[in-house]
């Protein structure tokens, strides 16, 4: 992971360095006549890259500033029209992206705390020494593996308030067995959000483990001498030493549940009305179904900034505090 | 199942519908060719049509998106057309009605896509303008075919600007379904016809111990009941120019009305998710005794062992009235660059259009009243249904118009049947929005 690579590419540069420093001219020449060298052994990756990310993201752009559906003749240039629209309230735009960006919002907000705290306790207990470890271990990676399809269907019948085994269950604990698990709000939500945290705490868990395992011994032991109970030793070693592992996986859950989309098109369909119609949902919608690619450019242009705010947020919340 | 919403989207799908795209930008230069129009005047046979292809070996790139039961029989005729036929290779490709509108269109301005293929009358229009596919008044002429061997409302759903862009296969509707073990249980022997003859049989099914026997779904084929009821009310959805909606009329209202009330009443549990109404009516003891739902489910039902009985909708409100729509043979642009693409595509939509009658074993309705009205359709399940052509209605040929649908009419019934907002309030929303959408198309698309 990053973490792990960071400290590698660091120790590699300055060997580098002292190979270019101590060589003299014969040294500088090398340098200077291999300044291709790195491009060629980037070039594959980098290929892929220009090829798959960087060109489609300025075609993106490029998009974005038409009125434009491949199926017609025209592909009329609107400048930032398309932008303009969904800051207008009078538009249609306007409706449809905001309430599927509040959805997407709504989702992260609730998903993404769970997502980091639930699989910091599973990966604490990963990491303890019992029988049956590695079974505990596949129990929770296990749902992973599986593909939104599936995880999907199969919830939405287990979910289902009418046909379903959830509510028969809860019913026969005595509970209320009516609950509309994904066709009202707020229970479609709770639905989304419980079905997503099972299904992905296995992945996040799994960094979290690499994570403590990366923490040195020594310290727990010192901490240990020096009197520190379980918590402070929680509190004051295994925090602090996940820090950059915490971090990433912020980061890209932010990120993953802001681009929730398979479990809102399979399980609710975005029911009641559009109301778990979801960012990228409506992007795909307002693109590939209705072919105004134009608008749903600029709307994931506008998610994608949006996202971008959030990085640098994390990134300046777990900033390394020199007093701390 | 064949269900034209059921959807399944994969990042790979849309990756690769990218990848279709940006092709597509390229392409979209040189796609010209010649229209159907041209390209069937240009070749000799196109005045001596024999139903025989005599040119060189040809390929024949078919598309539709019979996924479900119907699949079979479609492969079945497939391969007799290649046996009679052997200079042409069709090569079929099948893929999901929900996929296919939306690959379609990127596969053939990439000149990857079908020559020839099936698909849904509402959604001719909206290909014809974006030029997906080309009129086939000429095939339509010299195949014979006329307006007197179709029922009228589906012969002209297939005509767009007068131009005919379509040779309907099939028809299909929804219908009524109800368990024959609950219905023996409840007395009910006749097929309810109207509103208060429904109600009865929902008592009588009540009483002999299903308290909810018709769920009433938020979802798909929810839109399609309203359709029905709207129309039996006397009312029109659209304005037939595409310029408005008109679902929130008093008729719109009094449908949905009846519906929600349904729920109201206590005959349909609230909030019946996707699909939950279609599985309690398989279900053993069925949860739901009655269900409304389209024809094409037939061989579905049939393969669980499900006892049903089939009959058309009753007539809720003033006039029999009944959603449907139809699988309709188009050719694409593509094949309009190649005279004996077009020959061999043409020979083809006359040989299946001539086999509709094996094709009701798939559960739809054949188009053409010569092979409807014939002795094999009238021993099949769905002849109940076949009798009552006259009252089945389509949409306007609009282009754009399932979007629009999709993203209003279809919000408002979802939100009425589950109880968020009045009917008459959710309709007024999504007809003004509706009405917002069209007016942009009509502008789009050039009217």
């Amino acid at each position: 992971m990053a973490v792990t690579t960071t400290p590698a590419t660091a120790a590699g540069r300055r060997e580098g360095d002292e190979v270019a420093t101590g060589g003299g001219r014969r040294g500088s020449t090398a340098m200077a006549g291999n300044g291709l060298t790195p491009w060629l052994f980037l070039a594959p990756y980098l290929t892929l890259f220009v090829a798959f990310v960087v060109a489609p993201t300025v075609y993106g752009i490029w998009i974005s500033l038409h009125d434009w559906d491949y199926t017609l003749p025209g592909k009329p240039f609107v400048g930032l029209d398309n932008y303009a629209n969904l800051f207008d309230s009078s538009s249609l735009a306007y409706d449809r992206f905001w309430s599927s960006m509040r959805a997407t919002a709504i989702f992260t907000v609730m998903s993404v705390p769970l997502l980091l705290v639930v699989p910091l306790v599973v990966a604490l207990a990963m990491n303890q020494k019992f029988r049956g470890r590695n079974l505990f271990r596949a129990v929770y990676f296990a749902p992973y593996v599986l593909g939104v399809a599936v995880v999907a269907v199969m919830w939405r019948f287990l979910l289902d308030n009418n046909i379903g085994v959830v509510n028969h269950y809860l019913g026969v604990l005595g509970l209320p067995d009516d609950i509309a698990w994904t066709t009202s709000v707020p229970a479609a939500w709770f639905a989304l959000v419980g079905v997503t945290v099972w299904w992905t705490l296995g992945f996040n868990a799994v960094i979290y483990l690499a994570g403590l395992q990366d923490i040195p011994k020594e310290l727990y032991e010192a901490a240990e001498v020096d009197g520190a109970g379980a918590w402070q030793r929680f509190r004051n070693v295994t925090l602090p030493g996940l820090r950059p592992v915490t971090m990433f996986v912020t980061m890209i859950t932010i990120i993953a549940s802001a681009n929730m989309f398979g479990q809102a098109y399979l399980m609710t369909k975005g029911a009641p009305g559009t109301e778990t119609r979801t960012a990228i949902y409506q992007i795909a919608e307002t693109g590939l179904k209705q072919f105004q690619m134009g608008t749903a450019a600029a709307m994931s242009y506008v998610l994608t900034l949006v996202l971008m705010v959030c990085s640098l947020v994390v990134f300046w919340l777990f900033r390394e505090r020199k007093d701390a | 199942m064949t269900r034209p919403d059921s959807t399944n989207f994969s990042r790979r799908r849309f990756l690769a519908l990218g990848g279709g795209v940006a092709a597509g930008a390229v392409l979209t230069a040189c796609g010209g060719g010649k229209s159907a129009d041209e390209a069937a005047g240009g070749t000799e046979s196109g005045s001596k049509f024999t139903g025989k292809y005599t040119g060189p070996a040809v390929t024949l790139a078919y598309w539709n998106g019979f996924t479900g039961g119907d699949g079979p029989f479609m492969d079945e005729l497939v391969k007799r057309f290649q046996s009679e036929n052997p200079k042409i290779t069709v090569k079929q490709n099948t893929i999901e009605w929900a996929d296919f509108y939306q690959k379609v269109p990127a596969a053939v301005t990439a000149g990857k896509g079908p020559d020839v293929g099936v698909m849904h009358q509402d959604q001719l229009a909206t290909n014809a303008v974006r030029k997906v596919i080309v009129p086939v008044d000429d095939v339509a002429d010299a195949l014979g075919l006329e307006e007197s061997d179709f029922s009228p409302e589906n012969w002209k759903a297939g005509i767009y600007q007068d131009k005919r862009y379509g040779i309907p296969l099939d028809v299909h509707s929804l219908a009524m379904y109800w368990r024959k073990d609950a219905a023996e249980k409840a007395g009910v022997t006749e097929a309810p016809t109207d509103a208060a003859s429904f109600e009865e049989a929902l008592k009588a099914f009540q009483e002999a111990g299903n308290d909810k026997p018709f769920w009433m779904p938020s979802k798909w084929p929810s839109h399609l009941m309203f359709l029905s009821l709207l129309w039996q009310n006397g009312g029109e959805p659209y304005a037939e120019d595409g310029s408005k909606a008109t679902f929130d009329s008093d008729e719109g209202i009094a449908a949905l009305t009846w519906q929600v009330d349904q729920i109201k009443k206590g005959y349909s549990p609230e909030n019946v998710a996707i699909d939950t109404q279609y599985i309690g009516f398989k279900n053993n003891p069925p949860k739901t005794d009655v269900t409304w739902d389209g024809i094409w489910q037939i061989n579905d039902l049939k393969g669980a062992d499900v006892p049903f009985e089939l009959a058309p909708i009753p007539t809720i409100g003033d006039q029999a009235a009944v959603w449907a729509n139809s699988h309709n043979f188009f050719i694409s642009r593509q094949a309009t660059g190649d005279d004996n693409k077009f020959d061999a595509a043409r020979v083809f939509i006359d040989w299946m259009s001539k086999q509709s009658a094996e094709w009701a074993g798939a559960g739809m309705i054949p188009a053409r009243t010569s092979v409807r009205e014939s002795a094999d359709v009238a021993s099949m399940t769905q002849a109940p249904i076949a009798e009552s052509i006259d009252t089945m209605r389509f949409l306007p040929p609009v282009p754009g118009l399932g979007d629009v649908q999709a993203q209003t009419l279809e919000v408002a019934v979802n939100e009425a049947t589950l109880l968020k907002r009045s009917p008459e309030e959710a309709l007024r929303d999504a007809a003004a929005k509706a009405t917002t959408a069209m007016e942009a198309n009509l502008k789009k698309y050039g009217g």
